[in-house]
């Protein structure tokens, strides 16, 4: 993406596109994901109440998955899940895992 | 007072009430013609005259402004940049130590674009301790991106409050602006001026629209991000783009008021150059001083002019430049020192101009006046002698001088 | 309006994902449950510190309410500024009254040190917002240095461990209480585990006819030296030993919100950390035994308090 020139932004160091930050993906930080058991998924959201990332993807009060493109593997949602159905695998394994797929 | 280059019909002109106030006071007047949505001061003296005045109009509900009584000036600043980000009209008051605390949310207030209006009467900066008058306040917050204009009375000092307005809130300025008295000197001196109707002040300033404000919880803006490599240098660039434009919509304003009022203001106030061959370059109220002094010389056959300067940000180079040229030897006055450069701020500033547009008049500087030392006509007339001295002999001498001061 | 989660997920984030924080910082989790909380408009305020540098980097934002950030020390009188303004222009009738709230965020270095006295005022002149503070008990975002709401004994980049001092000589100041001083209407002390209880009192802050404060501790694994994933269980024991007690004082009235059943020792505490390590050497034994009896005798007190009522 070109830069914009200072005659092409708007002054005084506004940004106008609220929210633009979900197009940062800091899922490149991560060493471990998390992995959900969703048979055994309650939908609790403990997860989603503690996730630093708001990384917990729901639908319909239901958890459906984890944004990979930005959790950054912290691992509370692991470690707080009531019935302890989220493990913390490390990327390397998972990639490995996925490319075998 | 101020130049005459009517366009505007006589007749369209507004009769002003004719009253005797302190600049202090005048200045009060002007906020209350113009009824900000938000004012947050602290009190310091000169300026506190300003604050206290203001305060009386909150208390008897002649104005609609919520008046923020703030713990310190740094605080006022910040509050005036929540307000100006929320979108409404914000004006303050200062000086000296006030403006110095402020110092770091100067910045923040420009480089939001925040169109905030500051009064300020001018004061010597501490140590040691001096409530009176010098410009070191103003001087030290010169690259702070405000706009600075100042008055050499108390009908400017008025006349300036709301010409501030219409500067700062212009689309291609949006920028904050301080209007400068002279402390004690303007803003404790009673004089004559004659005050605007108050239909007139809020017909002249109109209704102001924010391009973007925090209040508009529809369309979340993030104002004041961190800015990095990638842009905060393009975020400065305009900045300057915004400093560059004003100096038309300074004359244009100007122009403007002076259609409604009769008088009309510019960047500058020329006193007798044009056919001066020695000439004074000073700001703010000194400028009357010396006009008694040019008299004084041109009865004696001398051929002195006084160049008064109205806008030191943005600095008019062109102009000054323009009505210097034809001048062998200028002194420029600084109400201020800054310490170990080559000369002092205007000095600087009118070399600059001087430099770039070919003319090569002798040009020294005089410090003058600082916390509040009289400066009198006869002093003046002293530099006069010392100009004629330098253009006669073509010695130039000390380049940076200092008057008043007890070698 | 009730705390159901099960509703709230469906709700966007007001705070996006791509900020930087570190991976396990208690800070957008507090955040996230605050915005959450709120129904009506919102206006933020942010002091300097990680929550702001790691939210607003050009031209990305992660903020989808009005959001500013002006210096370090004046969050909370910026947040004042905004809503004179509101107030202003409703009372005008140059804007309609839509029950805007004002939100202010500062670390504690924000909060206890640089603009202690700019919230002093804000509370004085009753400025109605909503002033958080996220308490990680250090200057984190310029490499966790020490400051008032640091804890005695804890290791600090600027109270370090060395040969004859084990880390910060002083106790941490008591803001919450300081606040209380003030007499403004709505004052608490919260955890992002109990987020039920975090969420209630930003309602009840928010409902309050004045100034309000909520104290909410937030631990940071960078300077903490602690696990990321523990942030939250982390944030349990404060409460549970008592270190970080969770009350509300409503209009001069102490509340306490949450009393372990068993009290646990600082010890606890410090061994999930490891900017207390040293502490748990034996040289370190008295200090230890200093810092319990003060746990203790702060607990007691504001049982009292709290029973008083
Ligand atoms: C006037 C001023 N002094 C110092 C700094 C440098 N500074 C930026 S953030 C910060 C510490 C922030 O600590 P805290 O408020 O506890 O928030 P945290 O980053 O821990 O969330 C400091 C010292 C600054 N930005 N402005």
């Amino acid at each position: 993406m070109a830069l914009k020139s200072w005659r092409e932004l708007p002054i005084g160091g506004v940004i106008l596109e609220s929210g633009s930050s979900v197009d940062y993906l800091t899922g490149g930080w991560r060493a471990e994901r998390p992995i959900i058991d969703m048979d055994r998924c309650t939908s609790c959201m403990i997860c989603w109440i503690f996730c630093p990332e708001g990384g917990i993807l729901v639908e319909e009060s239901k958890v459906t998955g984890i944004d990979m493109d930005h959790c950054k593997g912290c691992g509370i949602c692991a470690l707080e899940c009531p019935p302890k159905v989220i493990k913390m695998v490390q990327e390397v394994t998972a990639l490995e895992g996925e490319q075998g797929r | 007072m101020t130049m005459t280059r009517s366009k505007g019909s006589v007749t369209d002109r507004v009769q002003g009430e004719p009253i005797a106030l302190d600049g202090a006071k005048a200045v009060a007047q002007a906020m209350r013609q113009m009824n900000p949505d938000v004012v947050a001061a602290y009190p310091i003296t000169p300026q506190t005259e300003i604050v206290q005045t203001f305060s009386e109009y909150v208390a008897n509900g002649e104005v609609d402004t919520e008046f923020v009584a703030v713990e310190s000036e740094h605080a006022a600043m910040s509050a005036c940049i929540g307000a100006a980000a929320a979108g409404g009209r914000v004006q303050t008051a200062t000086t000296s130590a006030g403006m110095a605390f402020m110092w770091e949310v100067l910045y923040v207030a420009s480089s939001l674009r925040l169109p905030i209006i500051m009064a300020v009467a001018n004061r010597a900066l501490s140590a040691p301790l001096n409530i009176h008058c010098d410009h070191s306040d103003a001087m030290g917050a010169r690259d702070a991106g405000w706009l600075q204009v100042y008055a050499e009375d108390v009908q400017e000092a008025y006349d300036n409050a709301f010409q501030a307005l219409r500067i700062a809130e212009h689309p291609d300025v949006m920028l904050p602006v301080m209007h400068c008295q002279d402390g004690f000197i303007i803003s404790h001196g009673v004089e004559r001026l004659e005050l605007l109707p108050d239909g007139a002040v809020k017909e002249f300033i109109g209704t102001y629209t924010p391009r973007y404000s925090l209040l508009d919880t529809e369309h979340p803006a993030t104002f004041g991000p961190v800015d990095l490599q990638d842009h905060y240098f393009e975020h400065k660039r305009q900045q300057v783009d915004g400093m560059e434009k004003a100096l038309a919509v300074v004359e244009e304003i100007g122009q403007e008021y002076g259609d409604l009022t009769g008088r009309y203001y510019g960047h500058l106030s020329p006193y007798r150059l044009e056919d001066a061959e020695i000439a004074i370059v000073v700001m703010g109220s000194t400028a009357g001083t010396t006009k008694i002094a040019v008299d004084k010389m041109r009865e004696r056959g001398i051929k002195a002019g006084l160049l008064k300067l109205r806008t030191f940000r943005p600095f008019p180079a062109d102009a000054v430049a323009e009505a210097l040229a034809g001048v062998s030897a200028v002194a420029v006055l600084d109400r201020a020192i800054a310490f170990g450069s080559q000369g002092n701020p205007i000095f600087l500033d009118v070399c600059t101009s001087l430099y770039a547009s070919g003319a090569r008049p002798d040009v020294v500087n005089y410090v003058y006046g600082l916390g509040g030392r009289d400066t009198t006509a006869s002093q003046i007339t002293t530099v006069y002698a010392d100009l004629l001295n330098i253009a006669e002999t073509g010695q130039r001498g000390p380049l940076v001088r200092y008057l008043g001061l007890r070698e | 309006m009730a705390i159901n989660l099960r509703q709230m997920c469906n709700e966007r984030d007001q705070l996006a994902p791509g900020h930087r924080l570190c991976p396990g910082c208690a800070e957008p989790v507090v955040v996230r449950q605050i915005l959450h909380a709120i129904e009506d408009p919102v206006v933020v305020a942010n002091a300097t510190g990680c929550l702001e540098v790691s939210t607003s980097i050009f031209p990305y934002t992660s903020w989808r309410v009005p959001w500013i950030h002006s210096a370090f020390e004046n969050a909370s009188t910026t947040a004042a500024g905004a809503e004179s303004m509101y107030r202003s222009l409703v009372r005008q009738g140059k804007m309609a009254d839509n029950g805007t709230k004002f939100l202010a965020f500062g670390g504690d270095g924000a909060t206890y040190d640089i603009g202690f006295q700019f919230l002093s005022g804000v509370w004085e002149r009753g400025h109605k917002v909503l002033y958080v503070c996220l308490n990680n008990e250090a200057y984190m975002n310029t490499g966790i240095q020490r400051s008032s709401a640091t804890p005695l004994g804890a290791w600090t980049t600027t109270s370090p461990v060395g040969r004859v001092r084990p880390g910060k000589r002083e106790n941490r100041k008591n803001m919450t209480a300081i606040a209380v001083a003030h007499e403004i209407p709505y004052v608490a002390q919260a955890s992002p585990h109990l987020w039920r209880d975090l969420m209630n009192k930003v309602q009840r802050a928010l409902a309050a006819d004045g100034p309000s404060f909520i104290n909410v501790l937030a631990p940071c694994p960078r300077g903490w030296r602690s696990e990321p994933g523990e942030s939250i269980s982390i944030s349990k024991l404060a409460a549970d030993t008592c270190v970080w007690p969770l009350y509300e004082v409503i209009d001069g009235v102490w509340k306490l919100n949450y009393k372990p059943r068993n009290k646990r020792p600082v010890t606890d505490w410090m061994k999930s950390q490891g900017r207390f390590s040293h502490l748990l050497k034996p040289e370190n034994e008295e200090l230890v035994t200093q810092i319990q009896e003060r746990v203790d005798k702060e607990w007691e007190a504001l049982v009292t308090k709290c029973e008083a009522n």
